[in-house]
């Protein structure tokens, strides 16, 4: 019993024990904002990356692409765990306005809009037309003319404060010149009248994937057309990748198997045709692995934050560590006298443990709160921050974040309140432990100095 | 008459470096239940080391103490804390409170510390009732709630008097109890003693002051780390 009352006492009555409690809120809050924001940053960019590629892409490596498409997408579409699947014809290209005035380098992606928005999010990326994504490629001004769908960076809607994009009511009539280079078959440029292959699109509307890469080099065009543009009509069609969407609830990694026996097995048995050697080419991946390069150095970033933070979990165990040795050592006579009216060791350690369980206790609730609170009104801080003195954490012109994620995750939450109170414990038990092997009467001499 | 604690070659030393002081070199005791017993010797003639030995607050170097037949020097963990905690109680000459409980808490603490915290509820109630009781009779009933570094250095003694006798020891060892006190209020704790030895208490008590030994029914003298009667 008096264990109890003197933890509780002990947690009172001393100043040292608010440094202890101050130093742990701290460590909790900046562990709890950071990785609040980072998970979060790191979900996010997963989902957007999930969002734009589908749940399994079969992909060719070279701008040539590979043929023989059709018949596997039926095939594909026989198969019970696939919902949805989009062959997308890609190319490189080069972006210009009326009267050829500024080039810019683009991505032409030609795609079946309602196939490719039944297997991506692409429908969700669309401004004016998400409701009507049939008819993405007819301009609302002229819906008789050939559309594209432009990467909202391209478009320069971008307001510099909070990352926002500002929309005309209606999409602004702009013809936009698409200048390809048709590869044929072997690779080379297609000598046919010219080298490079042009046309006029007019803008019909923008995606918004979140991926400053995308967003910010992809022209979406109509498939047969983004074919024509870069000589994948002929001899044989081609395309560059097929986007796969899995039905709900089946397995992703074992679907992605299957496909890729399914493509192995196709590719093998229509290698003797003419351009069946572009199949070596072609690789069957899931999301994650289609998306790598990009997933990789983020997911990177976080494990050396976790890592980082795992240090600051150290100093405050050795914070705590600190303080209770401190404490300890004053109390070295309380341990003596406890020991001379028969309190045990294990209750001597016991008090010890309770008082830093209580210190990890108040601590984690405050720097929750605190950390919870800050992240609630985080977006608001930088807003104001950008108002007043034109800082911002993340320069919204470089960086595709809307808004710093804000989200506290209840396991996160958990796991940190968790391993405080670990820490607080492994900090108390050393010293304490030292302090009850000692025999009464040297506790009692040590104070007596 | 019964044996209460026995002594038997005690010797105890300290090493300072290279120097070895030995303190006591083969002391021989045999006392009896309910006796009053003064030890007196000069200063740093190891009466204190004498008495901690005693309540097993330290271990002799050689030689064994036996309570009522049991050696100390058997007594390990579970055993050990239930010997100092329900058959002695010791008085230090320093007092030795614990600051941050009430003179009411420190009284208690024995018994709490002997008490799991489920088993304290039952036993609160009985315990305080004992405590006021005995706080009251050596006229502290006023300072229940007082923490220890208000009270005077006597009312100090007589709160660790109090909580010494709060779980009924067979045996009270006090160190120089009156030692630190004017002779009105060291006179005043001897009167205690003396009640409690009326009672039948068993005390052995340390001091210097060969006037407040003589109050005793047996005086021991530690001369040159030996006993002398
Ligand atoms: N932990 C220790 N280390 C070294 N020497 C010690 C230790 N404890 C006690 N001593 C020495 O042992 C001797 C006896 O000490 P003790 O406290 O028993 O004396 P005492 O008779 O109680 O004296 P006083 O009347 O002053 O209280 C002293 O010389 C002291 O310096
Ligand atoms: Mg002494």
């Amino acid at each position: 019993m008096i264990k109890w009352l003197l933890a509780w006492r002990y947690f009172f009555k001393r100043p040292i024990s608010i440094l202890a409690i101050t130093a742990v809120t701290l460590c909790v809050f900046i562990v709890l904002v950071v990785m609040t924001v980072m998970n979060g940053l790191v979900r996010d960019f997963k989902q957007k990356n999930h969002d734009y590629a589908g749940d399994c892409i079969i992909e060719a490596d070279s701008l040539v692409g590979f043929g023989y498409y059709e018949d596997f997408i039926d095939l594909l579409l026989k198969q019970s765990y696939i919902e949805a699947v989009s062959p997308v014809a890609k190319g490189v290209g080069l972006l210009s306005g009326p009267g050829g005035v500024r080039n810019i380098g683009i991505e032409i992606h030609g795609i079946n809009p309602i196939l490719h928005s039944q297997t991506t999010n692409f429908g969700q990326t669309l401004h004016y037309q998400k409701q009507t994504v049939s008819d993405v490629f007819r301009p609302q001004y002229a819906p008789g003319r050939n559309g594209c769908v432009v990467g909202i960076d391209l478009m320069g809607f971008r307001k510099p404060s909070d990352g926002s994009y500002y929309h005309p009511d209606n999409p602004i009539p702009l013809e936009l010149v698409v200048n390809a280079f048709p590869l044929n078959i072997k690779g080379g440029l297609q000598r046919s009248l010219d080298l490079v292959s042009t046309k006029s699109f007019y803008y019909s509307d923008d995606s918004h994937s979140g991926l400053v890469r995308v967003d910010g080099a992809v022209v979406y065009v109509p498939l047969e057309q983004g074919q024509i543009l870069c000589g994948m009509d002929v001899p044989i069609k081609r395309i560059s990748s097929i986007h796969i969407k899995f039905k709900k609830g089946v397995s992703g990694r074992a679907s992605v198997g299957q496909v890729r026996q399914l493509w192995a097995d196709y590719a093998a048995q229509n290698a003797d045709k003419p351009g069946g050697d572009l199949f070596a080419n072609v690789h069957v991946q899931s999301w994650q692995e289609n998306r790598r390069s990009v997933i990789a150095p983020m997911e990177k970033e976080q494990t050396m934050m976790t890592m980082l933070f795992l240090m600051l979990g150290v100093i405050t165990v050795f914070i705590v560590f600190v303080v209770l040795y401190m404490i300890i050592s004053h109390k070295s006579k309380d341990i003596g006298i406890l020991k001379s009216i028969g309190v045990s060791i294990s209750d001597i350690i016991w008090m010890f443990l309770l008082f830093s369980v209580f210190i990890a206790l108040i601590g984690a609730l405050l720097g929750s709160a605190a950390g919870w609170g800050f992240l609630y009104k985080v977006n608001d801080i930088e807003d104001w921050l950008y108002e007043h003195y034109e800082w911002q954490l993340w320069n919204r012109s470089v960086y595709a974040i809307g808004e710093i994620p804000n989200k506290v995750e209840m396991d996160v939450l958990a796991v940190i309140i968790g391993s405080t109170i670990l820490a607080c414990m492994i900090g108390a038990t050393v010293p304490s432990l030292q302090a009850a092997r000692k025999k009464p009467v040297q506790s009692l001499q040590v104070n007596q100095l | 008459m019964e044996t209460m604690i026995k002594a038997q070659n005690i010797k105890k030393s300290y090493k300072m470096g290279k120097t070895r002081l030995d303190v006591l070199r083969g002391v021989n005791l045999t006392i009896e239940k309910g006796r009053f017993v003064a030890v007196v010797g000069a200063s740093g003639s190891g009466k204190s080391t004498l008495l901690h030995i005693l309540g097993a607050l330290d271990r002799p170097n050689s030689g064994s103490v036996f309570y009522q037949k049991q050696d100390l020097a058997g007594l390990r963990w579970g055993k050990l804390n239930h010997f100092r905690n329900k058959e002695v109680g010791f008085v230090f000459q320093f007092y030795h409170l614990l600051d941050e409980l009430t003179v009411l808490e420190n009284v208690m603490a024995p018994a709490m510390a002997s008490t799991s915290s489920l088993g304290w509820f039952s036993l609160r109630s009985k315990t305080r009732k004992k405590a006021h009781q005995l706080l009251d009779r050596f006229g502290l009933k006023e300072r229940l709630c007082h923490k220890p570094y208000e009270l005077s250095g006597g009312e100090r003694q007589r709160v660790a008097i109090a909580r010494a006798l709060i779980n009924e020891p067979p045996l009270l060892l006090a160190d120089e109890p009156t030692g630190n006190l004017d002779s009105r209020t060291g006179h005043g704790i001897l009167e205690a003693l003396k009640e409690l030895h009326g009672e039948g208490q068993t005390i052995i008590m340390v001091t210097h002051d060969e006037r407040i030994a003589s109050q005793a029914s047996r005086v021991i003298r530690l001369i040159d780390g030996k006993v002398q009667e």
